[in-house]
């Protein structure tokens, strides 16, 4: 009896888990439905669901238009690219403020994150005029190092949290057997920590990815990724819904699908130390 | 020795004259619409007359407006040609941002571009953008409605027919709006329709010493005309429909009228994408009887922002997308229809044009729009459907949400005018004027 009524309640929390999760992928699906149409389908009223001609043809068009894979290899350079460098500076900075705190470390984590609470559009000019100085106006190399900077509070405060979780005496044991800060970094924290800096690397690369104020201000034709491919399909005069509905589509798919691939390891990240 | 060395130079100086001009590469800053999508892939003649490459920043409207506007000020070199309006033209123009198009060839032909254009691009008589599309704004209208409605559409109305026609179509029950006007707050967006069509009612922004005069009772009958309007015969939630909106409604059969820019005609006239491409008909956008209609002039333009490497280059593609050639090599392509309209007086005197049903009326609607002096009283400023001020974007849009609210029922029409003529005086008074 008390595993019928335990059925019915998995089988309830699992509806509600699937409505919640297709309600938050409905903008989605749509879009990637929406690719598939013509422009007349796309505004059709009633909105047409599943049953309509099916078709290739705003994906051809955008091809044919836009050279898709610059745009992809910019965007893969960038996310990749401020992540690893930002992983590479925050994870001694976390492992001094995890393990040997000073009196200022909370100070410093809050006068970190206070970073993110200046609109960006705030500092878009100075960077602007920094980076006429600097040469790296619509280079790969500029917005690499603006967006690490931008994630970098991000990442510093979830690596802190999880190293926070690893026993301070396991790292004394190492060190007590000879071993140098490098190594005590490299080979006992770090494969100590892989599920808490594979979910910081995920997340970083999607909001990286997904960066789309500095990207579109920073850039021009060489180093602008995919979120200036999607925005030169936005018309205010005229219907290309589907159009950019198949650009939007191109430019999610890769993240979607190592974000389809990587989520065991995101959540396990996430929820890391989260139950004792 | 000494003829060995002679003979070298001379060699050199032979090859110096016969190399060809350096092949550059040009940055082209540009907005998401047909003709200029249209003009991309058409790049490659251009790369095959001249050898220079085009590399493309296609972006939204306000978005590249940003852009161009950062760029040009913090002089961050970009792009060595931008897409930008004929409100930005006048003032970065003015202040010297751009490179005066005043040395072109005489096979260019500067007095073929239409003369309303050319004034609007020009600062002192000087062009500083040459025109790539024009366009104005004109009534869209359902010929079997009227029919159905006992009316007649005369080429060139009042309101009051308009609004007499309006509620005659109007059938709520099958979701048929007699008129469907822009209601979405911005300076582009309500504002410029607003802007022309107070021109009408002799409404203006500013008297002649910059005062603000939306308490005035040419502003209120604007307004009101407006609201009762789209109230009676509108769609519903008309405060958040913009251009994309309102073709949408229209190619779905559910407005009589439309009044919005000129370039619309070709999209509701396409059958592919519009269910009533062969019921629309064009008339000019209303008067009252003052000499002044509600019809706006826009045109987006190329200029070449001053401080770039390659202001030669930049010259020639401006020359050969602007000129008539291009506009021939469109027409072969991709028939006449596809043309980038509302640019040059000899376009409108070709007879194959003169087969596109929309052509005159766009002409006679760019004609009878004046930006020097585009309301009935005088006024300072230059612009029919905005003031060519740089302050202006940023007063209009708040306006623009002042009068959206009144459409939506939020606040009355006293209320937005008197929040519009404070806000405006304020802001008009600390930019100095």
């Amino acid at each position: 009896m008390a595993r019928a009524v335990t059925n019915r309640r998995k089988a309830l929390n699992t509806l509600i888990a699937w409505s919640i999760g297709l309600l938050i992928f409905f903008p989605i699906l749509w879009t990637i439905l929406t690719s598939f149409k013509t422009e007349a389908q796309a505004i059709n009223d009633p909105p047409l669901f599943l049953f309509f001609d099916w078709t290739l043809e705003n994906y051809a068009v955008v091809q044919e238009r836009s050279d898709y894979m610059r745009f992809l290899w910019n965007s893969v350079i960038i996310a990749g690219g401020s992540t690893v460098m930002g992983i590479i500076i925050a994870v001694p900075a976390a492992w001094s403020m995890a393990f040997v705190p000073s009196k200022r470390t909370k100070d410093i984590l809050l006068w970190m994150l206070s970073t993110k609470m200046l609109p960006a559009v705030g500092v878009l000019y100075p960077i602007y005029l920094l980076f006429i100085e600097l040469g790296l106006l619509d280079t790969r190399v500029g917005l690499t190092i603006v967006l690490m900077l931008i994630n970098l509070p991000i990442i510093v405060w979830m690596l802190y949290t999880y190293f926070k979780e690893i026993p301070g005496e396991i790292l004394e044991a190492a060190r007590m057997d000879g071993a140098a800060l490098k190594e005590e970094i490299l080979y006992i924290l770090t494969p100590m920590a892989v599920p808490g800096i594979a979910s910081t690397l995920l997340l970083n690369i999607i909001l990286a990815w997904n960066e789309a104020f500095w990207t579109l201000n920073l850039t021009a034709a060489k180093a602008a990724p995919l979120t200036a491919f999607i925005a030169s399909y936005s018309s205010p005069e005229g219907l290309f819904y589907a159009k950019l509905s198949a650009a939007s589509t191109m430019a999610i798919a890769p993240i979607l699908i190592l974000g389809w691939f990587s989520q065991k390891q995101l959540v396990r990240g996430l929820t890391f130390g989260a139950v004792k | 020795m000494a003829f060995h060395t002679r003979a070298l130079l001379g060699a050199c100086a032979v090859a110096a004259l016969c190399a060809p001009a350096t092949a550059e590469t040009l940055t082209i800053a540009t907005v998401n619409n047909g003709d200029m999508i249209r003009m991309q892939g058409l790049t490659q003649d251009f790369t095959d007359k001249t050898g220079h490459t085009v590399e493309w920043v296609t972006l939204e409207e306000n978005v590249l407006r940003q852009r161009v506007t950062q760029d040009i000020a913090a002089k961050g070199g970009q792009f060595d040609i931008m897409t930008i309006g004929m409100y930005e033209t006048p003032i970065w123009g003015k202040q010297d941002w751009l490179v005066a198009l005043d040395d072109l060839p005489d096979s260019y032909d500067t007095d073929d571009i239409l003369p309303a254009m050319r004034g609007g691009l020009s600062v002192d008589g000087t062009l500083y953008a040459a025109p790539f599309y024009g366009e104005s704004s004109m009534i869209m209208y359902r010929t079997d409605l009227m029919e159905k409605a006992g009316l007649e559409m005369p080429d060139a109305p009042t309101w009051e027919f308009v609004a007499d026609a309006a509620r005659k179509m109007t059938d709520k029950d099958n979701e048929i709006y007699g008129i469907c006007l822009r209601g979405k707050a911005g300076w582009g967006e309500n504002m410029a329709f607003l802007t022309a069509t107070g021109n009408s009612f002799g409404a203006r922004w500013f008297d002649e010493d910059w005062k603000p005069q939306f308490d005035t009772p040419q502003w209120k009958e604007t307004l009101s005309f407006y609201i009762d309007l789209l109230n009676e015969a509108g769609p519903p939630g008309a405060s958040t429909n913009g251009f994309n909106e309102n073709l949408s409604l229209f190619q779905q059969g559910k407005c009589g009228m439309w009044i919005d820019a000129t370039v619309a005609a070709s999209f509701v006239t396409n059958p592919d994408d519009s269910t009533v491409a062969d019921k629309v008909g064009f008339a000019l956008a209303p008067d009252t009887g003052l000499g002044k209609r509600g019809n706006w002039l826009w045109a987006w333009a190329l200029a070449i922002p001053a401080g770039t490497q390659k202001e030669a280059a930049a010259k020639q593609f401006i020359e050969w997308a602007t000129s008539k050639e291009y506009l021939d090599l469109v027409a072969s392509r991709e028939g006449w229809a596809n043309v980038p309209p509302g640019t040059r007086t000899s376009l409108y005197e070709n007879p194959e044009y003169a087969k596109i049903p929309f052509a005159k009326m766009t002409l006679d609607s760019i004609n009878s729009a004046d930006p020097t002096n585009p309301t009935v009283d005088p006024v300072p400023y230059i612009g029919v459907q905005f003031v060519a001020i740089p302050e202006f974007a940023g007063i209009a849009t708040q306006v623009g949400q002042e009068f959206s609210a009144a459409l939506a029922g939020q606040q009355t029409v006293d209320e937005a005018l008197a929040k519009a003529q404070t806000l405006t005086a304020e802001e008009m008074e600390a930019a100095g004027y």
